[in-house]
């Protein structure tokens, strides 16, 4: 099947900052990437190139079979675009930023009125469809300016961390929305933070550090790459949890972590479900009261972690942040 | 599909695609004029505090300086209104349309509009070019309402319902060209703020070398040949022959104070053909 998008050795640097550093990409027609990666990884340079913002300083990037850098009009034409940065006419309704956009992708003004109108619905926007859009709250504000990137249904969407700030049943209603859009055909890059967000859309995920992919496979893959599983012990009495500790000690490759809070007690295990009833044994030889034991795959959060030697995000940028990084996006290199 | 030439230059291409082109390019820049146009709708305070320091200015001058204007040839008061009005009506269109191009050009780069717009099948110079023509409605809009508080503090048309066209067409093709100016300038400093800062560097020595308030005579030797060729000199030495407003100090023997009209034109042109053409260069450098 073909690449919805392909990429070869893409590099962008800014100044001193070498944002990407030789990124290959292959997303094949209907699938979902998901590109992961802590803060300054280079996730939103990899977009801005491939949607035709930025150009690339060495490598190529094919969107829908058209060259980013020699036909950045037919790129435009079968992609949509929502970045990291919300960004709406302020002074415009909800339903007057949609049309606007739907006519300068060429839409007729019926069309791009009903297609509005349908997108409104769809993001629960209708009953403040007419109002001022800097009116909205932020996570409105993000949900309007996701329907913009689908005014057209394109073939290819960019989607740069589309769910920050979004409250839970709105992120549920956009992953749902992003399936059926995919369900129906459409490629999708996304880029994210979440990892539960990652593990349910994506099909292929690349994790970026430093301007290059670091990691990539089905979320499946990677769980099982850095793949131990772990031991979690949930201890009756939290005076003994320093005693569990150094019975898993035994057992683990690693020192075992300790969750206080859930007088929990964890560490990394060779041995699979054999392994875990010697561990049984041995507390009870300990006189050591467990709730709960059990033996857990390891969580994206972790390879996540494992790969970058990072945690992951959970807080959106704040403003000051935000300013910055939007007026460094745009003066370019001058 | 049609074969859409990858760039914007369209020489080589079959006449059908040249003409869905030109379509294109001439819808999006109507889209993008007409939001700007929204937006201005939707913000008057801005708009009405745009117009409240000329037309404070206008009083000022015509009530509480006119009278103690020396004017030559015996004429009183009146006359000097008369005189200074076209002046008024050039700066203030340099001003307003300066700092409104420039600063929602700015604006729309720090708020990430263009690059929204930019990643949209959008025509390349449809962006700015929806500014510019804003800003001549915008102009229009200016216009009215100055004329009228010209009028009322007793400025009149002398030279009939022609001359008096072809003056307004005057000024605007000047506040077209000046709206390119401040578009270059929106797209060349880093945010509103520069943006509105920016423009008193040049805005100032622009309308205040010039005849506009003054004679050229009475500056220093240096300055005299930058008042007189001084494009907002031509223009408002254009409104004040069209107009047929007295001429009370420009000097007889400079050239372009003698054809003030082919100058102001001339400058107005040059300066949005060359506007024009960096700051669309710029735009589609934005990223390179
Ligand atoms: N226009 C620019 N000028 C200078 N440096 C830039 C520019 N854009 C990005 N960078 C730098 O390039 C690197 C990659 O940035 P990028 O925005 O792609 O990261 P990211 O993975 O999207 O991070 P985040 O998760 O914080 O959004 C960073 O070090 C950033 O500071
Ligand atoms: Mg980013």
């Amino acid at each position: 099947m073909a690449a919805a998008i392909h990429a070869e050795g893409l590099t962008k640097t800014f100044g001193e900052v070498r944002a990407l550093d030789g990124i290959d990409l292959e997303v094949p027609e209907g699938s979902v990437l998901g590109l992961l990666g802590p803060n300054g990884a280079g996730k939103t340079t990899a977009v801005r190139l491939l949607t035709t913002l930025l150009r690339p300083d060495a490598g190529t990037a094919t969107v829908a079979g058209h060259d980013v850098v020699r036909a950045p009009e037919q790129v435009r034409r079968s992609i949509g675009l929502s970045g990291q940065f919300v960004a709406l006419d302020e002074k415009l309704t909800g339903r007057e930023n949609l049309r606007m956009i739907g006519e300068l992708y060429g839409m007729r003004r019926r069309a791009a009125r009903s297609r509005a109108d349908e997108l409104l619905e769809q993001f629960g926007l209708l009953e403040a469809a007419d109002r001022r859009s800097d009116t909205y709250s932020g996570g409105m504000s993000r949900r309007l300016d996701l329907a913009g990137a689908l005014v057209v249904r394109p073939a290819v969407m960019f989607l740069d961390e589309p769910s920050v700030g979004l409250d839970p049943a709105s992120r549920l209603m956009l992953w749902d929305a992003i399936e059926q859009l995919v369900a129906s055909g459409m490629t999708l890059l996304l880029t994210t933070q979440y990892l539960e967000e990652a593990d349910r859309l994506a099909h292929d995920i690349a994790v970026v550090g430093r301007g290059r992919i670091i990691a990539r496979g089905t979320p499946r893959e990677l769980k099982a790459r850095t793949g131990q599983q772990c031991v979690e012990v949930v201890v009756d009495l939290r005076e003994r949890i320093q005693d569990t500790v150094a019975v898993l000690a035994r057992f683990g490759g690693r020192k075992p972590e300790v969750d206080l809070a859930r007088a929990l007690v964890s560490v990394p295990v060779g041995g699979g479900v054999r392994m875990l009833a010697e561990i049984i044994d041995e507390l009870d030889a300990a006189g050591i009261g467990i709730s709960d034991i059990g033996l857990r795959r390891p969580t994206l959060d972790e390879v996540f972690m494992d790969l970058t030697g990072e945690a992951p995000r959970e807080e959106p940028l704040r403003e000051p942040e935000l300013a910055a990084v939007s007026a460094r996006a745009t003066d370019g290199k001058g | 599909m049609i074969a859409v030439a990858t760039t914007t230059r369209t020489t080589g291409l079959p006449d059908g695609a040249r003409y869905a082109h030109a379509m294109k390019a001439a819808s999006d820049t109507w889209v993008i004029t007409r939001r700007n146009l929204l937006v201005m709708l939707r913000t008057p305070g801005a708009l009405l505090l745009s117009l409240a320091q000329p037309v404070v200015f206008v009083l000022i001058f015509a009530y509480i300086f006119a009278g103690s204007f020396v004017v030559p040839d015996g004429a009183g008061p009146s006359a000097y209104r008369e005189y200074m009005m076209p002046g008024f009506f050039a700066q203030t269109i340099a001003f307003v349309t300066a700092s409104i191009s420039s600063i929602s050009t700015a604006t729309d780069i720090k708020l990430g509009m263009v690059d929204r717009f930019r990643s949209l099948p959008m025509s390349r110079g449809a962006l700015l070019s929806g500014r510019s023509l804003a800003d001549l409605v915008q102009n229009l809009f200016f216009i009215t309402v100055m004329v009228l508080c010209a009028l009322i503090v007793g400025w009149r048309i002398h030279h009939g319902f022609l001359r008096a066209a072809a003056a307004f067409a005057v000024l605007l093709l000047m506040g077209y060209a000046l709206s390119w100016v401040g578009v270059l300038i929106g797209l060349s400093v880093e945010g509103p703020e520069a943006a509105a800062g920016s423009n008193f560097l040049w805005l100032f020595p622009l309308t205040f070398l010039s005849n506009a308030f003054v004679a050229p005579s009475s500056l220093p030797a240096v300055l005299r040949p930058v008042a007189e060729w001084n494009p907002l000199s031509a223009t408002v030495q254009s409104l004040r022959e069209l107009f047929g407003n007295p001429n009370l100090t420009s000097l007889p023997d400079a050239w372009p104070a003698q054809h003030p009209i082919v100058v102001s034109v001339g400058w107005s042109v040059a300066i949005a053909v060359l506007c024009r053409t960096l700051a669309v260069r710029r735009y589609r450098s934005i990223g390179a």
